[in-house]
């Protein structure tokens, strides 16, 4: 005999002698047995344990078996009910298995027939649970940190990942824009020995070229016009933590260079200054764009690529890592849960599917909104495919618009926005050439939002 | 409870004392309560005889065994070989369907009483809170057919034995 977790059983019948039998035979065979005499005493019964299954008389005065199980499913979708019944139909029988019950069962039935059918869902729950515990206790090798994949290619990242957390030499992290680029730096730096100290994130994309420097640099008192006070740099603040520069590859060629000689001295002077102040700092980059492109363009330092790229990590596009879909939606479903206020379970399959099947050019962190966004609109516990709703491309993007000229605008602003302002790209895209392109966003004013177009 | 064969009776007092060692006494027979009569299955319902038999209890006794030649059953189960209040003072075995003729075949005395001892124990097992036991080396593993009780072993396993000597407080079961 072992010990194991009681199985409990809910009995719903309207004739007394066949709760008391029904419960004697079945407490015989060690399971915790619970009586109901119709529909409402059941449901008051349903929310006080953790119910493995229900035999459920079909004619009941009131609430029927089926109308029951109705009810039931409402609050525990993936509760096992046997319907049990004297009047045997076809009709039925087929209602019942329609609706989803597990078994029927026309009384009186052999009890070889009940016992093995309940030692079988006794037995299945047991792997389920088993499974389930399984399935986490695997995810956990399948995580670093916020990061979540079971890619061959990603999981040889996140041990890349581990390893050089350990150093204190610079990473170069290229990947598409919502990869997890970022996330990433953090994961290094949060297994690092640094992870007490602060991890300081820039964007370098999103300021001017002085703003940048002053960024990173501070500034002394009085060093331009409108510096009234000193300013710290990012480069100061990271102290002996972790300095991210996000999308290292838009800075301009003048920061490129003060950028390396900073790399190169570990020491800076704070912009209008003239002390020497020392770097203890470990920095990370990422990027988006091939530098190596920008490189033989004339847009990046080859000699600070070197530098940045002592190691190399390359995330890829979610497109090429299909498997970790269903992974990731179910890790932003658990993640978003909580802030919900409702019980999502899951997604169907449909939408799954439809999900699985997407290209996802924003990468992760569209789909991340694109869950969330479903979270929230979803009616019932579970994500369906009208909650999901895909960035529609081309013509379906701006139904307000009407004339062609419109439409083209439309979907030039879309294409350079997906490729991040990446003309070649755009170009490329659009099956223009570059002066065309250029000519069409001068015609259409089209700017990119807080920073003039470059190439 | 009706009709049975003393010899019977008298070889399964003997077996059941030396298994429980226990003081086991045959009391005068008694009729199967007409009110347990299943209309239209012509079957006794043994939950309606259970009830009848808790007022037989003797004073001195812990537990009472009725044994019957008629074919139990409860009202949603097609039949039962018998049936035992779980941690309590009765039960019943019916013997009708442990015989080989019930099933077509020719009689076989030994195999029948080497039934009878396994359901007898089975069910008393049961009043002592014994519940069924995953050993099929154990008396109290679960049979639902002739098969399963010719399978399973003859006596409680060491651990049914240890729970049912506890739960019978140490007394009469040692």
């Amino acid at each position: 005999m072992t010990m194991e977790k009681t199985v409990n059983i809910m009995v719903v019948d309207d004739e007394e002698i066949v709760r008391e039998s029904l419960t004697g035979w079945l407490e015989e065979d060690g399971y915790h047995v619970e009586c109901a005499e119709g529909g409402k005493k059941a449901l008051e019964l349903l929310p006080r344990r953790n119910w493995d299954l229900m035999l459920v008389d079909l004619k009941m005065p009131g609430m029927d078996g089926i109308q029951l199980m109705d009810e039931v499913r409402k609050t525990v979708p993936d509760m096992l009910v046997i319907i049990m019944t004297a009047f045997a139909t076809v009709d039925t029988a087929v209602k019942a298995m329609k609706k989803g019950a597990y078994d029927y069962f026309v009384k009186p039935f052999n009890p070889d027939d009940i016992s093995l059918t309940i030692r079988k869902i006794v037995d299945h729950r047991k792997l389920v649970q088993e499974n389930l515990f399984l399935r986490k206790e695997l995810m956990k090798q399948y995580k670093l940190r916020d990061m979540i994949s079971k890619n061959e290619k990603m999981l040889e990242i996140f041990d890349l990942a581990r390893t050089v957390a350990r150093s204190s030499s610079t990473v170069l992290i290229q990947g598409e824009s919502g990869t997890g680029k970022e996330l990433l730096a953090r994961a290094i730096h949060d297994e690092s020995p640094r992870m007490n100290a602060p991890f300081i994130s820039v964007s370098c994309a999103s300021l001017t070229e002085s703003l940048l420097e002053s960024e990173l640099f501070g500034h002394e008192k009085g060093a331009f016009t409108g510096a009234a006070v000193l300013k710290r740099g990012k480069l100061e603040l990271a102290q002996d933590g972790t300095l991210f520069l996000d999308e290292i590859g838009d800075i301009s060629l003048k920061l490129q260079m003060d950028l390396l000689r900073v790399l190169e001295q570990r020491e800076f002077r704070r912009v209008g200054g003239s002390d020497l102040i020392s770097i203890g700092s470990r920095i990370l980059a990422a990027t988006n764009r091939d530098l190596k492109k920008a490189i033989a363009e004339g847009r990046f330092r080859a000699d600070l690529f070197y530098r940045l790229n002592v190691i190399s990590i390359h995330i890829p596009p979610l497109r090429d890592r299909r498997e970790d879909i269903p992974l990731l939606v179910d890790h932003f479903v658990e993640k978003f849960r909580p802030a919900m206020g409702k019980e999502i379970r899951g997604v169907s399959e449909r939408a799954m599917r439809i999900m699985v099947d997407n290209d996802w050019p924003g990468n992760a962190r569209e789909l991340r909104n694109v869950v969330e966004r479903a979270m929230v609109v979803a009616k019932g516990n579970l994500i369906t495919e009208a909650d999901v709703s895909l960035p529609s491309s081309g013509l379906g993007a701006n139904p307000g618009a009407k004339s062609l000229e419109e439409i083209e605008k439309e979907h030039i602003r879309l294409v350079l926005s997906e490729n991040h302002w990446n003309i070649v790209q755009s170009a490329l895209t659009l099956g223009i050439d570059r002066v065309t392109l250029y000519n069409k966003i001068k015609k259409f004013g089209l700017k990119r939002e807080g920073v003039a177009p470059k190439e | 409870m009706g009709a049975v064969d003393p010899g019977i009776l008298r070889w399964l007092e003997k077996e059941v004392a030396d298994t429980l060692v226990a003081a086991v006494r045959e009391m005068p027979s008694i009729p199967v309560p007409p009110s347990a009569l299943e209309a239209g299955r012509n079957q006794y319902s043994s939950t309606k005889i259970l009830k009848e038999l808790l007022r037989e209890v003797p004073e001195d006794a812990i537990k009472l065994l009725g044994i019957t030649g008629a074919d139990l059953c409860i009202p949603i189960l097609t039949y039962v070989f018998g049936e035992a209040q779980l941690g309590g003072t009765a039960a019943v075995v019916s013997l009708a369907r442990l015989r080989q003729e019930f099933y077509g075949g020719t009689p076989d005395r030994p195999l029948f009483l080497e039934r009878v001892r396994k359901e007898t124990l089975h069910e008393l097992g049961h009043t002592f809170g014994l519940i069924h036991c995953r050993s099929g080396d154990c008396v109290m593993h679960l049979s639902n057919t002739v098969v399963d009780v010719d399978a399973k072993g003859r006596n409680f396993c060491t651990y049914c034995w240890a729970v049912a000597a506890s739960n019978a407080g140490g007394g009469r079961v040692r």
